[in-house]
């Protein structure tokens, strides 16, 4: 919590008062870098560009490209790279399945 | 806090809650955590997002965290402290037990955490992410009193140290020469003594342009040399002088009161601000508690985290020895998820998930104009090795590409801005 953001946090207090805890499925851990940059959830904001809520093959058609140095980007290349293909398809439904 | 659940992960908890589990799964794991900062902030709430079921405790003796990184832009205002300061309101929101304390001992044998304050905390597993501490004499003359002269902000606290140094730059005439003396590997943050040298440039260009740095370096090279040293000549003309330690760079002794860095082959060079990054070590609690080698950093298992010394204890961030991985935030961040994910796992007898660990750092080398490393990692699966992903990552490419510069610059702000909000958001 950022010291000048205290209405988010009163924000935050209240949503928790009110949120469920329920065991939700572990994310593959190949998605947790992802949140590194795409805001929290992959939702974006702040200047991060968010990935979720995207159809599935789309955001792994966007991966795939990427990683084939087809797709122009300052960064996403370099990512892309890193991950497999079985990786790239767990992110995407993962991220694909966050509303 | 209000994601939706997706259909699969309702049919998974379900699923779990209809296999019937062992007794010794059914008591609430204890998980303590020990330091609030990348690695344990980051672990307590990836523990409290995945499992709701682990009770998470988290020791931290400071109730205001100030972040290394962004800190550099507090030199020329880009950036104000309170900007890079966090409290631990939503992590207590997220349902993590916060102690305000320092964590005095570990005794491994009976997984009791002693606190300064005398309480004591017992673990099923625990995690220890507790940063470096400074070596204090291992340049000569460096000492507490010293770094009250010639600051090392390294270590940011209340971020005194960084302010101290912005100060030292108000105060200095035009014309002046800053030093820096930079350690050899390995360190905290390896491209940050150049992200730091450039925002210094930048003040002076703006403020004091006649004045000179002096970047004195126990090392031959450093990180994103190539981008730092284009970004340098292209931004600040020659304001810059940066000595490789086999050009006499290595500053073995300082000279507080007469302002001299002293190098290895007896050079004294006068100076009128120095900023001295000194050689470094896991912090006290980690080598009190024997988990670090002669080296002063923690061997782990590279999988799980695990220290080699001590079972049970999983140490990440800054203070253990990654193999190839640098001592970055991101780092600690993603690699505090695998060891949580195995200390579970570990405590529930099953086998911890394959693991990759992700790292960017993203530097400032001028306003509007920033660069990037990146590196995946993954280990063996026995945890004695790490290698990085071949043909990934790597730095931003060379060349005079001012959009790239820019939007580089643009997404560093998103990345602090993601990081720090998935950590005390
Ligand atoms: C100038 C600078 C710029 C940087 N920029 C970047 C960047 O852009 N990107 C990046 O990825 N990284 C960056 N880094 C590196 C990053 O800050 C570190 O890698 C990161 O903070 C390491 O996390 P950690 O959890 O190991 O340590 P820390 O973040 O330092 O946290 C350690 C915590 O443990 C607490 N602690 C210590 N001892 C005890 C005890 N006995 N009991 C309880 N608590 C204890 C401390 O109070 C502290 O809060 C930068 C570093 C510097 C110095
Ligand atoms: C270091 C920061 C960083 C990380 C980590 C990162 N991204 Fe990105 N991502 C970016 C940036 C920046 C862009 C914009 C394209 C560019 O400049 O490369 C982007 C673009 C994208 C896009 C295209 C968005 C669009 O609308 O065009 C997708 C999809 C995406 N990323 C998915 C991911 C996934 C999935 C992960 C995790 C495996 C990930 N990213 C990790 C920084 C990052």
């Amino acid at each position: 919590m950022r010291l000048n953001a205290l209405p988010a946090l009163l924000l935050t207090l209240a949503l928790s008062s009110v949120a469920p805890v329920v065991a939700a499925e572990p994310a593959p851990l190949a998605a947790e870098a992802c949140l590194g940059c795409h805001g929290p959830d992959g939702r974006g904001g702040a200047g991060a560009i968010p990935i979720a809520g995207r159809d599935k093959a789309e955001i792994a058609a966007i991966l795939l490209a990427f990683r084939a140095n087809e797709r122009p980007g300052t960064i996403m290349g370099r990512v892309a790279r890193g991950y497999t293909d079985a990786e790239i398809a767990a992110v995407a439904d993962h991220y694909s399945r966050i509303r | 806090m209000t994601t939706h659940l997706p259909r699969r992960a309702l049919l998974g908890a379900a699923a779990v809650l209809a296999t019937p589990v062992p007794l010794r799964a059914q008591a609430a794991a204890r998980l303590v955590v020990i330091g609030g900062g990348f690695g344990g902030a980051s672990a307590v709430s990836f523990a409290r997002r995945t499992y709701p079921d682990v009770q998470v405790t988290l020791v931290e003796p400071q109730t205001r965290f100030v972040t290394c990184p962004y800190g550099n832009l507090l030199i020329g205002g880009e950036r104000q402290l309170a900007q890079i300061t966090y409290t631990y309101d939503g992590l207590r929101a997220r349902g993590v037990n916060v102690i305000h304390d320092r964590a005095a001992g570990i005794d491994a044998a009976v997984k009791r955490v002693r606190l300064a304050g005398g309480q004591t905390l017992d673990y099923d597993r625990l995690i220890l992410s507790p940063g470096i501490a400074i070596r204090w004499g291992a340049i000569e003359g460096y000492d507490q009193a010293a770094a009250e002269v010639m600051p090392h902000g390294w270590i940011p606290a209340d971020g005194s140290q960084t302010l101290l140094l912005r100060r030292q730059l108000e105060a200095m005439a035009d014309g002046g020469v800053v030093g820096f003396a930079i350690p050899a590997n390995p360190f905290r943050c390896p491209p940050g003594p150049y992200e730091r040298i450039s925002m210094v440039a930048q003040y002076l260009k703006r403020h004091k342009p006649r004045s000179k740095i002096l970047a004195l370096d126990a090392k031959e090279g450093f990180s994103k040399q190539g981008l730092f040293q284009d970004g340098w000549r292209a931004l600040y003309g020659d304001m810059i002088e940066w000595v490789p330690g086999n050009r006499d760079g290595r500053v073995v002794k300082v000279d507080p009161r007469e302002g001299v860095l002293e190098t290895e082959f007896g050079t004294r060079h006068k100076v009128a601000v120095a900023n001295v990054i000194p050689p470094q070590s896991a912090a006290s609690i980690a080598i009190e508690a024997g988990l670090a080698n002669d080296t002063g950093w923690v061997p782990v298992n590279t999988r799980t985290f695990e220290a080699r010394a001590a079972q049970g204890i999983h140490v990440i961030g800054d203070a253990n020895i990654p193999g190839p991985m640098p001592k970055s935030g991101f780092i600690a961040n993603t690699t505090s998820k695998q060891a949580v994910a195995s200390a579970i796992a570990l405590h529930r007898g099953q086998t911890p998930p394959e693991a990759v660990y992700f790292n960017t750092c993203y530097s400032h080398v001028g306003a509007e104009y920033g660069i990037s490393v990146v590196n995946i990692f993954r280990p063996n699966a026995d945890g004695t090795a790490i290698a990085e992903v071949p043909n990934s990552g790597g730095v931003s490419p060379r060349g005079d590409l001012p959009e790239q510069r820019r939007l580089e610059a643009t997404y560093a702000d998103a990345w602090y801005d993601s990081i720090t909000r998935s950590m005390f958001g």
